[in-house]
């Protein structure tokens, strides 16, 4: 069957890329869609983000795992636009993409999805797919007030939305309010909206949070298709499972910088990311001050998850 | 108690001047707050600016009519871009401060006796309603039935108002309905997915403003020319008030919504006004004088807000399923 | 937090400066023009000074007491000529600049000084030019100080909205109500019982607590409960200010009003400025509150289960800290600072149902520089607000004041829009 051929090559040829490369935080890829240098973000004295180099193999799917707190998300909305980098650079295809607001890096075809999904519920599921296709002659103002001028493309939108739909098994849904599906659903409907964008970047920010495990197998084979259609993913998550089971290879973060990478079948053997979860030397006794300044880290890293609730 | 009376204000309100200029101040909330979840407690400045735009270019600039028409709109999106870039940015809660104080300046402006030359202080300006009248087709005479009706003046004024107020409705369907409709309501679900979705959000922001904002100004400028002038203490917050009280009665985010809410609330306002002023005059209720009858209305109008927004919030004719799923 | 201690300290140490600087007396209600007229340093009397309207129609005639003041009223705002007979004037004297005629302005319930100054004509170059200066400084130091009586009432103000916003995250458009509440209240036992206004401003705080209180309970707690969004209850909020305003219309009428005692003060000069002991000892009342309510928020139980709440609703709940009761508490007690605020209100300026309306623009104002949300923001930003609109009238038609201050917070959002000391926000 070609579609079996296909998957084996596109898996094989992105672990073949991945093959013999040293498990060094910031090891160079040989062909990367994303390149990022010398990122930092701090929120007032705390340090949430501090990436020295990272590189994003195309064509593959990559994990980005740390411990709570360890500015994976604050990092996902530098590099997409939504908050701003205190320093550092970053391309994508080769484009600088610093300081390029969030909207122009959708259009470049860097498209995220959010931890707490954003369905966006009293749009029924057809208008939210519709609402992500690009250059849409009917979203300019004057235009739009003239149907003739826009019929036509958004008929050809809704064929795409459908067709997504169906793969996505929400088309019986598709005159529902989004806002009535369940959260699995919601989490679907807002990895087939990214793809009306037609991205060549999905970043998808923990697509398992909160989903029923009925749905979580679909959930992995649609992670898994994204790549076999020639899509580059990278995603946040905390569930290892899934990560062992789907990604060609993983970013450890944590305290906002890349500590290790690796592909996942050894990267939880690694010391720095046992480290990383347990705190070093988990086994020693700890002394007062090692003590202290656990405690403050924990503390500044319950802080800025706080926040980032809160702000929510 | 002189029920005529009473009857008669109270249907006149219903397809009255009230209903024409707080329809379109309605609609152009309802465009803001409805579709696009934009905050503007501001909308009597919009108002404002534009009677004050026709008022002033007539009487103290001496240009015709029309140039102040199109100076009132002028004016009006002028507002809307200064109100815009600082606070579409930011949280919703930054928006509604800032309108209601950016109403607040346009308000103590125009009442300035600094500015007394221009704006005419406290009792503001008139006289410059000639044009507008004098292009009246209808010949003088009575239009109703019996005791209900207007004369050539106000029949006049009603054609063309009605007109504006249907011509808006339009647009604002025509527009809902496109792809542009489409991402002003999404960005009132959730800003953050319309921009990771590659919409300039702060852009359509803008253009919702400016659209709600250019409506509300034609309720400016027949406020004016009904009234025969503009004064600046008509345009306070109660006004713009008013306009989200008829938008959540009609049913937000509904083409006619704020034109049946208009027509009902003006309906309820006048005919429990004129009661209460009747009964107060017959001696009916012994502990209120005529003059307290106003603060009462107003009264029962803030207190019909809360429980229509407690009990209600989709208004007499909105789908309760909508709302609940917004709920979160 | 040590963000919140800086501030906090900031905040101490600017207080302790101003209560170095000392103190004032309020313009009484008044509409017209006035002036004092002296010759070094001696008032001069009997000097004649007519007034007309800028058209020329006589307004007045007077001339100036043993005290060299002089003072017409006059009933329309608006532009009008002063005009002093110089041959009035003792003998070896004239004005200053030659010009024995001025065009002040009259704004809407405001009194405006009309400035002659005087000199022996003998010495023409004896006039030093720095008695202009002097004279500009010595009324910046007065509208300081009148602003930062008026930037503490606007902190008591912020700090109630604030503790409301921060614990239920609502932001209240009916705070302004409260604060005309309060004042009426004390008004209804001042005027309306006969009590002195001491006792009758602190039964009107008790009974501002306690609808505070109850407004919660049966109101906003019912709310929270339905789980209705901050949004939603702040266009609630609206409506409710609306009922309230029109309700103290309907009991206290439309008109200005004042307490029955302490109206009229003589000032008591301190360096270049005047002060009316009420405003002195209403300064002392703001700080000690706002000092007070400082310390228990940082030290009591319930100020930290309080800040813990505005930190995290859930995570508070969820460490035994009952949430609706701290909320209560916060409502009662922003209540009757309102209340307080605006006793002290009605006590320097007059009473109106829209005070509390329009002096909460300027508690936003002040707010929102500071950063929504921040306590120790809100007071920086209050006096701040304060200070700016009673400095700016040098230059700015006292009228149009407030205009200043308003478009100083859109400024202030373009640039900062965390506000001074507010946080950034995240996403995602």
């Amino acid at each position: 069957m070609p579609d079996d051929t296909m998957t084996t090559s596109r898996k094989a040829s992105a672990l073949a890329a991945f093959k013999d490369m040293p498990r060094e935080p910031g090891v160079p890829k040989p062909d990367p869609i994303l390149v990022v240098d010398k990122v930092v973000r701090r929120f007032g004295g705390l340090t949430a983000v501090d990436v020295d180099h990272v590189e994003i193999q195309r064509g593959s799917i990559t994990a980005l795992i740390g411990p709570n707190g360890a500015g994976k998300t604050t990092f996902f909305n530098q590099l997409t636009g939504f908050d701003t980098a205190d320093a550092g650079a970053w391309t994508f295809n080769g484009r600088a993409m610093n300081g390029v607001p969030a909207h122009k890096v959708a259009r470049n075809g860097m498209v995220r999805t959010f931890q707490l999904t954003k369905a966006l519920s009293r749009l029924t599921v057809l208008e939210n797919m519709r609402l992500g296709a690009q250059k849409q002659k009917g979203e300019s103002f004057w235009r739009a007030m003239i149907p003739a001028f826009w019929r036509g493309q958004e008929d050809e939108i809704t064929e795409r939305a459908e067709e997504l739909l169906v793969r996505f098994k929400l088309d019986a849904k598709r005159e529902d309010f989004a806002g009535s599906l369940s959260g699995g659903q919601r989490k679907l409907l807002e990895m087939a909206r990214a793809l009306m964008v037609e991205p060549e970047l999905v970043m998808l920010d923990e697509p398992m949070a909160g989903v029923n495990p009925a749905l979580t197998q679909s959930l992995l084979g649609h992670v898994k298709d994204l790549r076999e259609q020639g899509m580059t993913v990278l995603f946040v998550e905390h569930d290892m499972d899934m990560v062992r089971d789907i990604s060609d290879w993983v970013i450890v973060m944590a305290q906002g910088t890349v500590i290790a990478e690796g592909p996942p079948s050894t990267i939880m053997s690694d010391e720095r990311v046992i480290d990383a979860y347990l705190g070093a030397h988990h086994d020693a006794p700890l002394s007062d001050t090692e003590l202290e300044s656990q405690l403050h880290e924990a503390e500044a890293a319950l802080e800025a998850e706080i926040e980032e609730e809160t702000q929510k | 108690m002189d029920w005529l009376t009473i009857i008669t204000t109270t249907v006149h309100a219903a397809i009255g001047w009230e209903s024409v200029v707080y329809g379109l101040a309605a609609i152009g909330v309802n465009i803001h707050f409805g579709y696009t979840g934009l905050l503007n407690f501001g909308q009597a400045a919009f108002m404002a600016v534009a009677g004050y735009g026709l008022a002033v270019a007539v009487t103290v600039m001496n240009l015709p009519f029309w140039m102040g028409i199109v100076i009132g709109l002028a004016a009006a999106a002028i507002l809307a871009l200064l109100l815009g870039i600082p606070t579409l940015q930011l949280r919703a809660d930054y928006l509604a401060i800032v309108t209601i104080a950016a109403a607040e300046i346009v308000r103590l402006v125009f009442r300035s006796v600094y500015f007394k030359d221009i704006f005419g202080g406290s009792d503001g300006r008139r006289g410059f309603t000639g044009d507008f009248y004098a292009m009246n087709p209808f010949p003088p005479g009575h239009y109703g039935i019996g005791p209900f009706g207007f004369d050539e003046r106000v029949i006049w004024f009603l054609a063309v108002g009605w007109s504006v107020v249907l011509l808006s409705c339009l647009v604002v369907y025509l527009l809902m309905k496109s792809p542009w409709g489409r991402v002003l309501k999404a960005i009132r679900e959730d800003e953050d997915a319309v921009r990771a979705l590659g919409k300039n959000v702060f852009s359509y922001k803008m253009q919702s403003l400016m659209l709600g904002g250019i409506i509300g100004c034609l309720a400016g400028f027949f406020y004016g020319l009904y009234n025969g002038a503009v004064q600046p203490d008509i345009f306070g917050t109660e006004m713009t008030f008013f306009a989200y009280t008829i938008v959540i009665l009609g049913g937000a985010a509904r083409v006619f919504g704020p034109v049946v809410g208009a027509m009902i609330f003006w309906v309820l306002f006048v005919f429990v006004g004129n009661t209460l002023a009747e009964l107060v005059r017959n001696g009916f209720i012994p502990f209120m004088t005529t003059t307290q009858v106003g603060p009462i209305r107003y009264a029962l109008v803030g207190l019909g807000f809360i429980l229509l927004l407690v009990i209600r919030p989709q208004g007499i004719f909105g789908d309760k399923r909508e709302i609940a799923i917004n709920a979160r | 937090m040590r963000r919140a201690v800086i501030a906090f300290t900031a905040f101490l140490g600017g207080l302790i400066f101003l209560l170095a600087v000392p103190a004032h007396a309020d313009p009484a209600d008044c509409q017209g023009l006035r002036g004092t007229l002296k010759l070094q340093g001696q008032p001069v009397n009997g000097a004649k000074i007519s007034v007309t309207t800028e058209g020329g129609q006589p307004v007045e005639e007077v001339t100036s007491n043993a005290q060299g003041t002089w003072d017409v009223q006059v009933d329309e705002p608006g532009k009008y000529k002063v005009t002093l007979d110089p041959s009035s004037l003792p003998a070896d004297s004239e004005v200053r600049g030659g010009s024995n005629v001025r065009t002040p302005t009259v704004y809407e319930g405001n009194c405006s000084t009309v400035l002659f100054a005087l000199q022996p004509k003998a010495a023409p170059g004896a006039a030093p030019e720095d008695t202009g200066q002097s004279t500009f400084w010595e009324q910046a130091a007065q509208l300081t100080f009148e602003g930062v009586n008026l930037g503490l009432i606007i902190a008591l103000g912020a700090l109630g909205l604030s503790l409301i916003y921060g614990t239920t995250g609502l932001t209240n458009f009916a705070h302004g109500e409260l604060i005309t509440l309060g004042a009426v209240i004390a008004y209804a036992f001042n005027v309306g019982f006969g009590l002195q206004l001491i006792p009758a401003a602190i039964i009107a705080i008790i009974v501002s607590g306690a609808l505070g209180y109850g407004q919660d309970r049966l109101f906003w707690g019912q709310l929270r409960k339905r789980g209705t969004g901050t949004i939603a209850m702040m266009i609630i909020s609206i409506g409710m200010a609306i009922l309230l305003r029109n309700l103290i219309q309907f009991f206290f009428g439309a008109q200005n009003d004042s307490y029955t005692d302490y109206n009229t003060q003589a000032g008591i000069e301190i360096g270049p400025i005047s002060a009316a002991p009420k405003n002195l000892w209403a300064i002392g009342i703001e700080l000690a509150v706002l000092i007070v309510v400082g310390i228990a928020l940082m030290k009591t139980r319930t100020g930290k289960a309080a800040r813990a709440v505005a930190d995290n609703p859930a995570l508070a709940a969820s460490s035994g800290i009952n949430v609706d009761r701290i909320i209560r508490i916060i409502w009662a007690s922003g209540s009757a600072i309102a209340a307080l605020a605006g006793i002290m209100l009605g006590l320097s300026q007059s009473l109106k149902f829209t005070m509390g309306q329009d002096i909460l623009l300027l508690i936003f104002a002040g707010v929102t520089l500071g950063g929504l949300g921040t306590a120790f923001g809100a007071l920086v930003g209050s006096l701040v607000v304060g200070i700016f609109i009673q400095v700016s009238t040098l230059w700015v038609p006292p009228e149009l004041k407030s205009v200043g201050a308003l478009a100083v917070l859109i400024i202030v959002l373009l640039f900062r829009p965390q506000g001074i000391l507010g946080r950034r926000e995240r996403i995602g």
